[in-house]
C-alpha cells in the first residue's frame, strides 16, 4: 500500500469518526430534551433534504442536466413506502419496525428508479432548458396520476402513516447516502459522469458511453430521491399530492444551486441552512417568506456560484482556509478541491 | 492488410454531396496528412471516421473488420483515437483526470467495487495513476497533474488533448489541426513529439493541418482533397508540384 493511498485511508477515518462525534453529540442532546421534540423533528428533515440535494445535485450539478421534476420521483417513493407498511401486515412497532421501514424503503427507493429509468429514455435525450421543461411535464404527470389512483388517497393523500423514522436511521441512512455518492463520484464512473458534463462530445470521443452514464446518473438520483420520500412518509405521517408539487422541486433545485452545482458538501450545506432558514424566521411571521427570498437574494449576490462552488469542503481544506484568511498566510495547495465527506 | 481501408466513402447532407468516392489506406506506423483548402471536407473525414456521421456510400474497414453504424465510444475502444479543431478538454477536471477518463474502459471494477473500496478499486486506480503519469511526462506535462486542465497555456492543452486520445490505446490516431495556434518553436516541438508517440505508441497518424511546413515535415503521404473529392495523393515532394493542387490553393486559370 502506498503512501497515497494510506492517506486517503486515514481521511476516511477521521470522516468516519466525525460523523460518529456528529452522531453522538445530536442524539444526546434529543436524548437529553436539549433538542425539544419539535426541533427533532426538524433535525430529521435536515437529513430528508440533505439526500434530496446531493440525489438532485448528482443529476443537475456533476451530469450537468438541469432536472425539475425530483419531488416527483420522491412522491413515488414517499406513497409506495407508506403504502407498503400500511398494508403489507409487517410489524409497524416493536424491534423489528425498523426492518419494516428498511424493506419500504428500498421498494420505494427501486420504484422510484424504475420510473427514473422509463422517464429517463426520453428525456435524457435532450438537452438544457428541453430536458428541465420534458422533466418538469413528468413531475406533473406522476403527481396527477397518484392524485387519481384509487388506493392512493385521492386529493386528500394517504394518513395514518406510522412515525417509524426515527432519528437513528434517518441520520444512517442520509449519510449513507452521501457517502454513496461520493464514493460514486471519486471512481471511474465519476469521472465519466463529470466528463460528460465537462464536453459531451469529447467524453463520447475518449470512449465514454455517455447515454450509459447519464442514465446511470439519473436513475441513481431517482432511487435515492424515492428513499427520501419513503423516510420522509414515515416522518410526516401524512403525505397527499400537493406536496410534491413543482414548488418542492424547485425547492430542491435551489438548495443545489445556493450549495453550489457539483459540490456535494455544498449541498450538504445549503440542504442545512435551508431547512433551518424558513424556521428561524418564524418570529417575523408575514414577513417571513419575503426576508427568506432576499436572503437567497443576497447569497446568490455575493456567492454567484454558490456557497462552496464546485468544491468539496474538507478537513485539511478547512485548515488550509484558517490558515489563509486569520494568519494570512499562503500555501500551495489552496483552492483546489480536496477529498473529504460531511 | 492495411490497418485502415476506406472505400468510395461519401456523405450527402440533403443534396449537398460533402465527400464523394474517397479513398484511404494507412498502414500501421505511418503518419498521413489530410489537407485541402477551407472547406473541402476534412473535417467531415474525421468525423465519418469516429461514426459521428454516418456514411451514406463507402466502406471503413479498421483491421479488416467494419467499423460503419458504430457508436463514437464504440469506435474509440476499437482503436480510433482522435482531437479537436478546437479544443475540447475537460476544462475543470485536473489534467491527470483528463488522461484517466479517456483510460475508463480498460478499468473494470464496477459501482460496488468502487463504492466499498474493495483492494481491486486502489490496485487499478493505482495502476492508471501511474500510467497517466507517465502518458503526461511523454509531452512533459507530469509536473501539471493537479492543475485544472483549463488553466494550461493553449500549446500544453493541445498537448494534453493529444495524450488523452493516446490514453485510449489506440492504433491510429487522427489529430485536427494539431498546430493551429501553436508558435513556430511549438510547432517544431510538436513535429518531434508526433514522431516520438509514433515510434513508442506504435500507432499511425492521421493529420489535418495548414501549416504546410508542419505538413511537409512530418507526413509520409499526404492526401488532398478539394469540394469533397481527392485531387491528389502522393509523397510531400509529388504533392507539391501537382499543378491539381496548385490550382486548387492559389486559384488556377480555368
Amino acid at each position: 500500500m502506498n503512501a497515497k493511498v494510506k492517506k486517503k485511508l486515514v481521511s476516511y477515518a477521521i470522516n468516519a469518526l466525525l460523523i460518529v462525534v456528529i452522531f453522538i453529540a445530536l442524539s444526546a442532546l434529543i436524548d437529553t430534551g436539549v433538542i425539544n421534540r419539535y426541533y427533532a423533528g426538524i433535525v430529521k428533515l435536515i437529513f430528508i433534504n440533505i439526500m434530496l440535494a446531493v440525489s438532485l445535485n448528482l443529476v443537475t450539478g456533476i451530469l450537468g442536466q438541469l432536472v425539475l421534476g425530483h419531488a416527483g420521483f420522491m412522491s413515488v417513493g414517499a406513497y409506495a413506502a407508506a403504502l407498503f407498511t400500511m398494508h403489507s401486515g409487517l410489524p409497524t412497532s416493536g424491534p423489528f419496525a425498523v426492518l419494516t421501514l428498511l424493506c419500504a424503503l428500498v421498494i420505494g427507493g427501486t420504484l422510484a428508479a424504475v420510473l427514473g429509468f422509463l422517464i429517463g429514455v426520453p428525456a435524457l435525450r435532450l438537452k438544457g432548458d428541453y430536458l428541465a421543461i420534458i422533466t418538469l411535464g413528468f413531475g406533473e404527470i406522476i403527481r396527477v396520476i397518484i392524485l387519481n389512483l384509487p388506493f392512493a388517497g385521492g386529493a386528500l393523500g394517504l394518513k395514518g402513516i406510522p412515525g417509524l423514522t426515527s432519528f437513528n436511521l434517518v441520520f444512517f441512512v442520509s449519510v449513507l447516502t452521501v457517502y454513496f455518492i461520493y464514493a460514486y463520484l471519486v471512481s471511474r464512473h465519476g469521472r465519466a459522469i463529470l466528463a460528460i458534463r465537462e464536453d459531451e462530445i469529447a467524453a463520447e470521443a475518449a470512449g465514454i458511453n455517455t447515454t450509459r452514464y447519464k442514465m446511470i446518473a439519473f436513475v441513481m438520483a431517482a432511487f435515492f430521491a424515492g428513499v427520501a420520500g419513503g423516510l420522509y412518509a414515515h416522518y410526516i405521517g401524512v403525505i397527499n399530492p400537493g406536496k410534491f408539487d413543482f414548488n418542492y422541486s424547485v425547492e430542491m433545485l435551489v438548495m443545489v444551486v445556493l450549495g453550489g452545482m457539483g459540490s456535494i458538501t455544498g449541498s450538504v450545506v445549503a440542504a442545512i441552512v435551508l431547512t433551518i432558514l424558513p424556521q428561524a424566521l418564524l418570529s417575523f411571521a408575514d414577513y417571513r417568506m419575503l426576508l427568506y427570498s432576499l436572503l437567497l437574494i443576497v447569497m446568490m449576490l455575493f456567492r454567484p456560484g454558490g456557497i462552496l462552488g464546485r468544491s468539496e469542503l474538507s478537513i485539511a481544506g478547512l485548515g488550509r482556509w484558517i490558515k489563509r484568511t486569520f494568519l494570512g498566510k499562503k500555501d500551495k495547495g489552496a483552492g483546489k478541491p480536496e477529498e473529504g465527506e460531511v | 492488410m492495411a490497418l485502415l481501408e476506406v472505400k468510395n466513402l461519401g456523405i450527402a447532407f440533403g443534396g449537398l454531396r460533402a465527400l464523394h468516392d474517397v479513398q484511404i489506406t494507412l498502414d500501421s506506423g505511418e503518419i498521413v496528412g489530410l489537407i485541402g483548402p477551407n472547406g473541402a471536407g476534412k473535417t467531415t473525414v474525421f468525423n465519418l471516421l469516429t461514426d459521428v456521421y454516418v456514411p451514406t456510400e463507402g466502406s471503413i474497414m479498421l483491421d479488416g473488420a467494419s467499423i460503419v453504424g458504430k457508436k463514437t465510444y464504440e469506435i474509440t475502444q476499437n482503436g480510433i483515437a482522435r482531437t479537436f479543431q478546437n479544443i475540447r478538454l475537460f476544462k475543470y477536471l485536473s489534467v491527470i483526470d483528463n488522461v484517466k477518463i479517456a483510460m475508463n474502459s480498460q478499468m473494470h471494477y464496477n459501482m460496488f467495487q468502487a463504492v466499498f473500496r474493495t483492494p481491486r478499486y486502489w490496485k487499478e486506480e493505482q495502476a492508471m495513476d501511474e500510467r497517466a503519469m507517465e502518458l503526461l511526462s511523454v509531452f512533459g506535462l507530469e509536473k501539471m497533474a493537479d492543475t485544472r486542465a483549463g488553466n494550461l497555456p493553449y500549446g500544453r492543452q493541445r498537448k494534453l488533448e493529444i495524450a488523452r486520445a493516446l490514453a485510449t490505446n489506440p492504433k491510429m490516431l487522427l489529430l485536427d489541426e494539431p498546430a493551429a495556434g501553436m508558435n513556430p518553436t511549438e510547432t517544431r516541438e510538436l513535429l518531434e513529439t508526433i514522431k516520438l508517440i509514433r515510434d513508442k505508441f506504435a500507432v499511425s497518424v492521421l493529420l489535418i493541418e495548414h501549416d504546410m511546413s508542419f505538413v511537409m515535415g512530418i507526413c509520409e503521404r499526404i492526401i488532398v482533397l478539394d469540394y469533397g473529392v481527392i485531387i491528389a495523393a502522393g509523397t510531400p515532394e509529388e504533392v507539391r508540384n501537382d499543378p491539381k493542387v496548385i490550382a486548387a490553393y492559389l486559384g488556377g486559370e480555368e
